[in-house]
């Protein structure tokens, strides 16, 4: 019998709650449900609150009672933050968490980088957001609770799973004993140890790079600015790096990689991370700072990635179809982008209004941003942590000539996670006018965000189904257009049509007047009649110079296969 | 006899008082470097000159032809 602890986890800035178990009812057979979710971590929430806001409902399966042990993942990227908002927490996290955009990177004690992300007026939200992971899974807690269409289980934990040609059957194991519940289709987004990937037995491709990183949370009060600090080769740990991020409630993140050889087991010991994070708080300028020790852990850098995120009736998601170095905070932020899409896909294929072949399509589209995020990682975790005595010396050469050659600086860029452009995905229109613009997201991108007012930009009315997005139409919505889209909502597709550049269109969902030209502008529209088609994840899947019936028929046709 | 190097695009190269000025040069400061920071020494020598060549197809020549008959 499953017995997940009962008692508050640890923390002295965190107050975790301890959820009731849900307990099957003695002896009642489990009804087949449309989609099960093992997992509550950000991939698993967000799968479940995109499904449910496409209509959908699911079961969520959580072994533990309570959020996410330590702080974990604490950098939230603009785009996290835009999926965020599509799923009602984003404001919980503006309102908890430190926004910021420099990074420094220090070798000698000089500041040898220092690069600011960009921050366009257009954009609602910081380029990152720093706050723990366990808050994070409160407010989406939160969010699945106020959610009817979700059922969250807490304490009930997998243990065996059977695939069946069109179902699978999931034995659970609660403290009540164990129930079996059959899904048509199962999540997987059980994190980076993922056991229904044991269960199924399939393999990550990739490589592991040897070298241990620590990342503890002390409480200290540095009066430094919330910005990305990252020292190559300090005094007190040579060869080797160490970073530091100010996080909320007074908490610092510091992490730092290990001389070779040691063990996890030998950097855990109090100790030793007494000596190291003293040791890091000299190096800062503030020798013999009073702090205490929330939660610490050990990682090292792998880039994996299963080859096919379906598998039978499970699908992977998140940390459980791959796993990414934590340079460049690759890991929540990737989960969000693969929730998202995972949540429209899925919901369409359950509805009925696209076929299985959607289901490959999120494997391809995800499989191939995790190997775009495996090359580009693999470049940062290589200067972060050399895995040869060639990457070794050019490492060491770059640091030593950072010190007074401009020219080899751009090589400390951290390479931050960013959206993956689904450029060859085959949902993208193929007979649209992308080739003839000039500038806006293209085909594949995801969208760009438009200051529409105060507190008040483009990305706050779009999402939640397809977007045709028109720009400066005449006094209605050309009747052709809209018998079409009507034709395309009566099968059970949302679709909102969302004018730009005049102030009132009959047949429009909703209007912008856009009296400045500026959204059109971001689009790269040239003129009246522009058009794009934006799918439920709020990526381009076509765009036109001039739209007929016809042309939008097929789009609709490629961005829905049957 | 004389050949032109195929990696060689440049119309200036050094005459032999001039290799001979390097050959110098470069062993001496090998030399100073000492035994264990001279091969960090020489990674930032060939940096510094892949810059000023400015032609990483061109530099990539060099390493081939530098890793022949080691």
């Amino acid at each position: 019998m499953h017995q997940p602890d009962a008692t508050p986890r640890h923390s002295i800035y965190y107050r975790y709650q301890v959820h009731a178990p849900w307990l099957p009812a003695a002896g009642s057979a489990q009804p087949r449900v449309p989609v099960v979710i093992v997992g509550s971590g950000p991939a698993g929430m967000v799968t479940a609150l995109e499904l449910a806001r496409h209509g959908v409902p699911s079961v969520v399966l959580e072994s533990e009672l309570q959020v996410s042990l330590g702080s974990r993942a604490i950098v939230f990227t603009r785009r996290s933050m835009e999926i965020l908002q599509q799923v009602g927490v984003a404001a919980r996290m503006t309102e908890a968490g430190l926004p910021w955009r420099n990074g420094n990177s220090f070798y000698r004690g000089q500041r040898v980088f220092r690069m600011a992300a960009p921050h366009d007026p257009d954009d609602r939200f910081f380029p990152m957001l720093n706050i723990q992971q366990q808050s994070l899974e409160e407010f989406l807690v939160d969010a699945c609770k106020a959610q009817p269409l979700i059922d969250f289980r807490w304490g009930n934990k997998v243990t065996a799973i059977a695939q069946h040609a069109d179902h699978a059957v999931l034995t659970v194991d609660t403290p009540a004993g164990d129930y079996t519940l059959p899904a048509d289709w199962v999540v997987a987004a059980d994190g980076g140890r993922s056991p229904l990937r044991s269960m199924l037995d399939l393999k990550l491709e990739g490589a592991s790079y040897e070298g241990f990183f620590v990342i503890a949370d002390i409480r200290v009060d540095l009066p430094l600015p919330t910005e990305r600090l990252a020292f190559f080769d300090p005094d007190w740990n040579p060869g080797n790096t160490v970073l530091m991020h100010r996080e909320p409630h007074g908490i610092w993140r510091v992490d730092y990689q290990l001389p070779t050889g040691e063990t996890p087991e030998q950097a855990l010991k109090p100790e030793s991370l007494k000596a190291r994070i003293d040791a890091t708080l000299a190096m800062v300028g503030h020798a013999g700072a009073p702090w205490e020790m929330d939660w610490a852990s050990v990682y090292s850098a792998r880039t994996l990635t299963l080859p096919d995120y379906r598998s039978g009736r499970v699908l992977f998601t998140g940390d459980a179809a791959h796993l990414l170095p934590i340079f460049g905070v690759r890991g929540a932020n990737t989960a969000f982008q693969d929730a998202q899409s995972l949540g429209w896909h899925l919901a369409h294929v359950v509805k009925g209004l696209a076929g299985e072949r959607l289901l490959a399509n999120y494997s391809a589209e995800r499989v191939g941003a995790a190997r775009e995020i495996i090359d580009e990682a693999g470049k940062s975790t290589r200067f972060m942590t050399p895995p040869t005595r060639g990457f070794q010396l050019l490492r060491d050469a770059v640091l030593s000539l950072s010190l007074q050659h401009d020219f080899v600086r751009p090589l400390y860029h951290w390479r931050t996670s960013r959206p993956h452009e689904y450029t060859h995905s085959m949902l993208n229109a193929t007979g649209d006018d992308d080739g003839l613009f000039t500038a806006g997201p293209a085909r594949g991108a995801p969208p760009r965000n438009v200051r529409l007012g105060a507190d008040d930009f483009l990305l706050d009315h779009l999402g939640g189904g397809f977007e045709l997005l028109l720009f400066n139409p005449a006094g209605a919505v050309p009747a052709p257009l809209l018998a079409e889209v009507d034709a395309v909502r009566a099968r059970g597709v949302a679709v909102r049509i969302t004018a730009i550049g005049t102030a009132a269109v009959q047949g429009a969902d909703q209007c912008f007047a856009d009296a400045d030209g500026h959204v059109r502008a971001r689009y790269g529209v040239p003129g009246s009649g522009g058009a794009y088609l934006l799918r439920p994840d709020q990526h381009v899947c076509a765009r036109w110079l001039t739209l007929d019936a016809t042309r939008l028929r097929a789009a609709f046709a490629q961005a829905l296969p049957q | 006899m004389t050949t032109e190097t195929p990696m060689t695009t440049t119309s200036s190269t050094l005459d032999i008082g001039g290799l001979e000025a390097v050959y110098d040069r470069l062993a001496q400061a090998i030399d100073t470097a000492g035994e264990a920071k001279a091969p960090l020494f020489l990674v930032k020598l060939a940096l510094l000159n892949a810059q000023a060549l400015g032609d990483a197809t061109l530099f990539a020549a060099h390493v081939d032809a530098a890793l022949q008959d080691l």
